[in-house]
């Protein structure tokens, strides 16, 4: 009898030797569990990227802005609802869109970067971010761009991109150097960049299409798959930003533009659903679809209000694209996993966060969706 | 035919899928939480093994009222019998409170809990950022916690198998028990 069978309550006629190997074996079962936890937990693999890495990156080229989105961090809330016409319940079996449906929506419109207080500039690409309640508790969400194609295919590059376009301190402007070797490593974004670059520059929110940039599939009720990609298309005839806008001295134009708009009418977009055909790429939000696709228009979105962010609005609510209904699935877009774990970063942080006033203040044109 | 030293049937059963179930869920989680590529399709699956962890551990706690656990062996020294009985309370409480934050942090941050197809819980706490942010940090906290307790129960089950060689591992053995109770060494 060892101090060591007193210990572990061994039978004394267990030999030392057959006890210490025991023992042992009991130490690799459990090594081996909490290495396999290591493993999944990505411990073993530093180098991987992370959602709490593209996060982190936002913080270091934008600075610390806490309560505020680590991007699209400039924002207003709007409130309308959208009308279904019922042409979608044939490619897709999601309630909003049935025949007649009318769903009220909760939404944002935004300027994409990590500067809550920057001023409005009509190159920022703008966004849109709807929120769709349905009945029994399923919900679309939805965050849209005002470019055709996204500047790059994976969640890598766009990483590389966020710190090459890093403005320099000195001239304000990303380091050129920098861009160029990005842009080498990624030919499919010195293509997409340039479609971006291309578009017209439309006077506000009001008159900008927004790009749903990633594919997803659509479910009808008969089980039939169609790949799509989506546009909210704006009823106001698009112009073009004129000069005397840009040389606005008052930093939220856009925003203040898109609120009195709102307040003198109602603002109407349609869902256009452009239907992907099997040799379309649904892995890459850089590549357009050919110009001759099939578009379907499912119904019209107005928007009626507006609101400065506060809690319990669209201030507090993550505008995951992956919030989806039965009827539409995500494409095996890598962008689409990526964003919806990036989101949840973000909102995660910055819901334990001081929240300050955004910079927004907006004259409210309230209404009851707010 | 009943086992009359061990664990019931039920018991084993449940014992044995909650373990698989528990610990691929506690690697999900912490997979899902670093990976950009596979985060959608591991919440996915995350949301709806966490109902079901809950819905067990409830079956589990009703089975082990209506048919109370043998007795710990006589020669078990005290410091351990607490440790078990302590440990015990805590893997139910956990087992219990996991998905319940879980589903209740998803609530406070107003995310539709999708379970599959059109199936969505529906929210058990009103909209908060910061009760969220709070949960949020809690379920990791549980989880490692509930990791821990598993690798120490674990180590203790091994332990009795393989050194003390007292009947406890077979009473929860996912097959039946071989010795008749009077070899246990509690009753010798």
């Amino acid at each position: 009898m060892t101090l060591l069978h007193h210990l572990t309550g061994a039978p004394p006629g267990m030999t030392t030797r057959a006890l210490m190997l025991r023992l042992s074996t009991i130490g690799t079962v459990l090594a081996g569990a909490a290495g396999s936890l290591a493993y999944a937990g990505g411990w073993l693999s530093p180098g991987a990227l992370t959602p709490a890495l593209v996060i982190d990156r936002f913080e270091q080229v934008n600075g610390p802005h806490l309560g505020f989105r680590r991007n699209h961090a400039k924002g207003l809330c709007v409130a309308g609802s959208f009308a279904s016409n019922g042409t979608g319940a044939r490619l897709s079996k999601a309630s909003v869109f049935s025949a007649g449906r009318v769903t009220r929506v909760a939404g944002r419109v935004a300027l994409a970067g990590g500067q809550p207080y920057a001023a409005d500039a009509g190159t920022t690409v703008r966004s849109l971010a709807l929120r769709f309640p349905l009945p029994d508790g399923e919900e679309w969400r939805t965050g849209m761009n005002n470019i055709p194609v996204f500047p790059v295919r994976t969640p890598e590059a766009f990483y590389e991109q966020l710190l090459a376009a890093k403005p320099d301190p000195a001239t304000g402007k990303p380091d050129p150097e920098r861009m160029k070797a990005f842009f080498a490593a990624h030919p499919e974004s010195v293509k997409a960049t340039g479609l971006i670059k291309a578009r017209t520059i439309t006077s506000g929110f009001a008159d900008s299409t927004f790009w749903s940039l990633n594919a997803f599939r659509f479910t009808a009720a008969d089980g039939h798959v169609t790949p799509v990609r989506w546009a909210f298309v704006p009823e106001l005839q698009a112009t073009q930003e004129t000069a005397a806008q840009a040389s606005q001295t008052d930093k939220n134009y856009l925003f203040d533009d898109f609120v009195a708009q709102l307040q003198r009418e109602p603002l109407r977009w349609h869902l256009i659903v452009t239907l992907g055909q099997t040799s379309d790429a649904t892995a890459d939000a850089t590549l357009p679809w050919p110009a001759d696709r099939e578009r379907v228009d499912v119904g019209t979105l107005t928007l009626t209000d507006a609101a400065p962010e506060e809690a319990g609005n669209c201030r507090d609510i993550n505008f995951d694209p992956l919030v989806l209904p039965e009827g539409i699935a995500p494409s095996g877009d890598p962008l689409l996993s990526a964003r919806s774990a990036a989101y949840f970063r973000s909102s995660t942080r910055r819901a334990g966060e001081e929240k300050s006033a955004s910079a927004v203040p907006a004259t409210t044109t309230r209404g009851p969706g707010l | 035919m009943t086992d009359p030293i061990g664990f019931n049937p039920p018991a084993r059963l449940l014992h044995w899928s909650m373990a698989a179930l528990i610990l691929a869920m506690l690697l999900i989680g912490v997979a899902m939480v670093t990976s950009l590529a596979d985060y959608h399709a591991l919440v996915a699956l995350h949301r709806p093994l966490g109902l079901l962890i809950l819905l067990l551990a409830v079956l589990r706690l009703a089975n082990r009222w209506r048919c109370p656990p043998p007795p710990l062996p006589s020669d078990l020294p005290a410091w351990q019998r607490r440790a078990a009985h302590a440990s015990h309370i805590m893997l139910y409480g956990l087992m219990l409170a996991m998905p319940l934050v879980g589903w209740a942090m998803l609530s406070a941050a107003r995310y539709p809990v999708a379970l599959a197809g059109p199936l969505v819980l529906p929210p058990i706490l009103p909209q908060s950022p910061m009760l969220y942010a709070w949960l949020r940090e809690l379920h990791t906290v549980l989880a490692y916690t509930l990791f821990g307790i598993i690798l120490t129960h674990l180590g203790a089950a091994l332990l009795h198998v393989l050194i003390r060689q007292d009947g406890v591992f077979a009473s929860m053995a996912p097959w039946r028990s071989r010795r008749p109770a009077t070899t246990r060494r509690a009753d010798a």
